[in-house]
């Protein structure tokens, strides 16, 4: 098998007496568009920027494209970054924006405005490179960062929290385009994020972590269908962790039903009910558990024979959809 | 809804602060337009542009035209000196370095201490080391133990609301240190340059007590104008006054068309489309 694109080998932060990232090894391929999803400052972001280049390795070796890049500055790795804010320059132009890297490279003005000019058409903002960014929607700013970020062509994007800084709505439709861009493109993208619907919408390699320390690292569906910990289970969400006897046990919330007439199954009393929309949450407590059981059953079979709350059920599952975690 | 009763009180109380604060300006703008025999103190005798034309005329005490142009000259150096040494204290207490609490108290220190005994202590180092006290050499040095904590004390202010991502973009872009300076912080903090040249120049240019002992032969305007007060007995003086409160405002307006056409000259830019280089 080829060596991976991007590899982190033992990475490790340690900030005075606090360690924020713990022997982190990761391999890249080429191409691929990687998510790092966890929890705020479980070292993420910390992460990305000891690969940026901005942020000095403890330990361990960072290597891109066969060179080891542990201890370059940020413009000789062949990465770029786009920041969580954008940080677009506010006093040039979008175009001034996009061809600084350039014009700091020492390209000549005609030449590196030129190439801005293409870079903004491909991001369809090639109407607006005369504006300033504080006169552009949240949206097209991002789109400014981005051309930024690739002018360079670099050999690996690096995205902090990329759609953190916009509303629910606009972040749904950007990420699509930004997974139709890094197709076009070709360019590995490794982007960090909280959000569990933007790492399994978006990645090819979901990596989860923790506490400074890699939970998982695999593919979206696999993440999904076969959480490693509990951890990863719990926070990818839509799960439930239940012991039955001496293992533990993630199942999926819509794979689990509910039935009145009690047979084999956990016995448990329906504490609270949530319309979706599409599906019900029918939250209920087990008698010998702290966690509440969460199913998701469609609106149809939910309606079909309404619950109450306070009601007596059993949670049934079939056996292939209990995944037994690691200990 | 009716005003409460507070509003008036506090109104009252305002408007008497704002009387208290503009008064004597406006006391010695309308004495300055006395008659040629009026005197110093009201009533009016008469209302004429005499004692404006009386100042270019020679005085037999004083000599405020040489004075003035003392403290301009010294104003400008006190102004450049301060904004080029604050925005570099500026930069280099964005990180904790061994004894930057110490230095900290030290430069503020000087604002603590009484002007005067500045002004006695930089004369008497120069008397002991017999160096001639010049208001270029003794008096800019004490005038910026004045500007140079204020000028500091904002360029704190400035860059802990600075964004230091703007810099790792810039690093991220492939500027070195110098390049990040000059086309991304200096940029930005530009407006607040503004100010702080402002703010070194007036306090240069209305500065007395760490002027009085270190000025030597030569007076700056606020000392000769202190001197004129004790000699000069007619209302050439306020004219004087007058006239130099206009200057200082003149200046403030020419900083403020400065920034103005700067952020028009962007515009500017944006619209025409040509790129800065």
């Amino acid at each position: 098998m080829a060596a991976p694109h991007l590899e982190l080998v033992n990475v490790s932060k340690q900030y005075a007496d606090t360690p924020a990232v713990r022997g982190v090894n990761l391999g890249v391929n080429e191409g691929a568009y990687v998510c790092i999803l966890g929890p705020s400052g479980c070292g993420k972001s910390t992460l990305l920027r000891m690969v940026a280049g901005h942020e000095t390795v403890s330990d361990g070796d960072i290597v891109l494209a066969g060179q080891n890049i542990t201890t370059l500055n940020p413009a000789q790795r062949g990465t770029a970054m786009m920041f969580q804010s954008y940080a677009l320059f506010p006093h040039l132009s979008v175009r001034d924006n996009v061809a600084f890297p350039l014009r700091m490279r020492g390209v000549d003005q005609a030449d590196r405005l030129t190439q801005a000019d293409d870079m903004l058409e491909r991001v369809q903002l090639g109407s607006l490179s005369n504006r300033f960014p504080a006169q552009l929607s949240g949206g097209q700013q991002q789109r400014v960062a981005l051309a930024r970020a690739m002018i360079t062509t670099p050999r690996v994007l690096l995205l902090d929290e990329p759609l953190s800084a916009l509303d629910p709505f606009l972040r749904v439709q950007i990420r699509s385009e930004l997974r139709q861009l890094q197709r076009d493109l070709g360019i590995t993208f490794v982007h960090v994020t909280h959000s569990q619907d933007e790492a399994l919408a978006l990645a090819d390699q979901v990596v989860v972590m923790n506490d400074g320390e890699i939970q998982q690292s695999s593919t979206a569906f696999d993440v999904f269908n076969k959480p490693r910990s509990e951890f990863v289970a719990k926070f990818i969400g839509g799960h439930n962790v239940l012991s039955l006897g001496d293992r533990r046990v993630s199942i999926r919330s819509d794979r689990m039903s509910i039935s009145r007439q009690a047979r084999d199954g956990l016995f448990a009393t329906v504490v609270d009910i949530e319309f979706q929309g599409a599906s019900v949450l029918v939250k209920s407590q087990l008698d010998d558990d702290v966690d509440a059981v969460v199913v998701q059953l469609s609106d149809e079979r939910f309606f079909d024979q309404p619950l109450v709350v306070g009601e007596s059920v059993c949670l049934m599952w079939r056996e292939e959809d209990a995944h037994t975690l690691a200990a | 809804m009716p005003r409460s009763r507070s509003f008036y009180v506090l109104a009252a109380f305002f408007g008497a602060f704002v009387l208290f604060l503009y008064g004597p300006v406006i006391t010695i703008g309308i004495l300055s337009f006395q008659g040629p025999r009026g005197g110093l103190t009201f009533p009016m005798n008469g209302v004429s542009l005499h004692w404006f034309f009386d100042l270019f005329e020679e005085q037999a005490v004083g000599d405020f035209w040489a004075a003035f142009r003392r403290s301009l000259t010294l104003g400008a150096m006190v102004m450049v000196t301060t904004v080029v040494v604050s925005v570099m204290g500026g930069l280099a207490f964005r990180q904790r370095f061994a004894g930057s609490a110490a230095l900290f108290y030290l430069v503020i220190a000087s604002l603590v201490i009484p002007s005067i005994l500045v002004s006695l202590g930089v004369g008497l180092v120069f008397n002991v080391l017999d160096w001639e006290v010049h208001w270029a050499t003794s008096g800019f040095g004490s005038q910026l133990t004045w500007t140079l904590p204020f000028g500091l004390l904002i360029m704190f202010a400035v860059f802990n609301r600075f964004d230091g991502a703007y810099e790792e973009a810039a690093r991220d872009c492939g500027a070195s240190w110098w390049q990040t300076l000059r086309f991304v912080v200096l940029p930005l903090i530009a407006p607040s340059l503004i100010g702080v040249a402002l703010f070194g120049f007036t306090l240069s240019y209305d500065e007395f007590a760490r002027t009085l002992l270190t000025s030597g032969s030569y007076n700056t305007l606020p000392l000769e104008i202190f001197g004129m007060t004790t000699n000069v007995t007619t209302p050439v003086l306020y004219a004087l006054g007058t006239v130099t409160t206009l200057f200082s405002l003149l200046v403030i307006a020419v900083f403020l068309v400065a920034a103005r056409l700067q952020r028009r000259r962007l515009l500017a830019q944006a619209s025409s489309g040509s790129a800065q280089s």
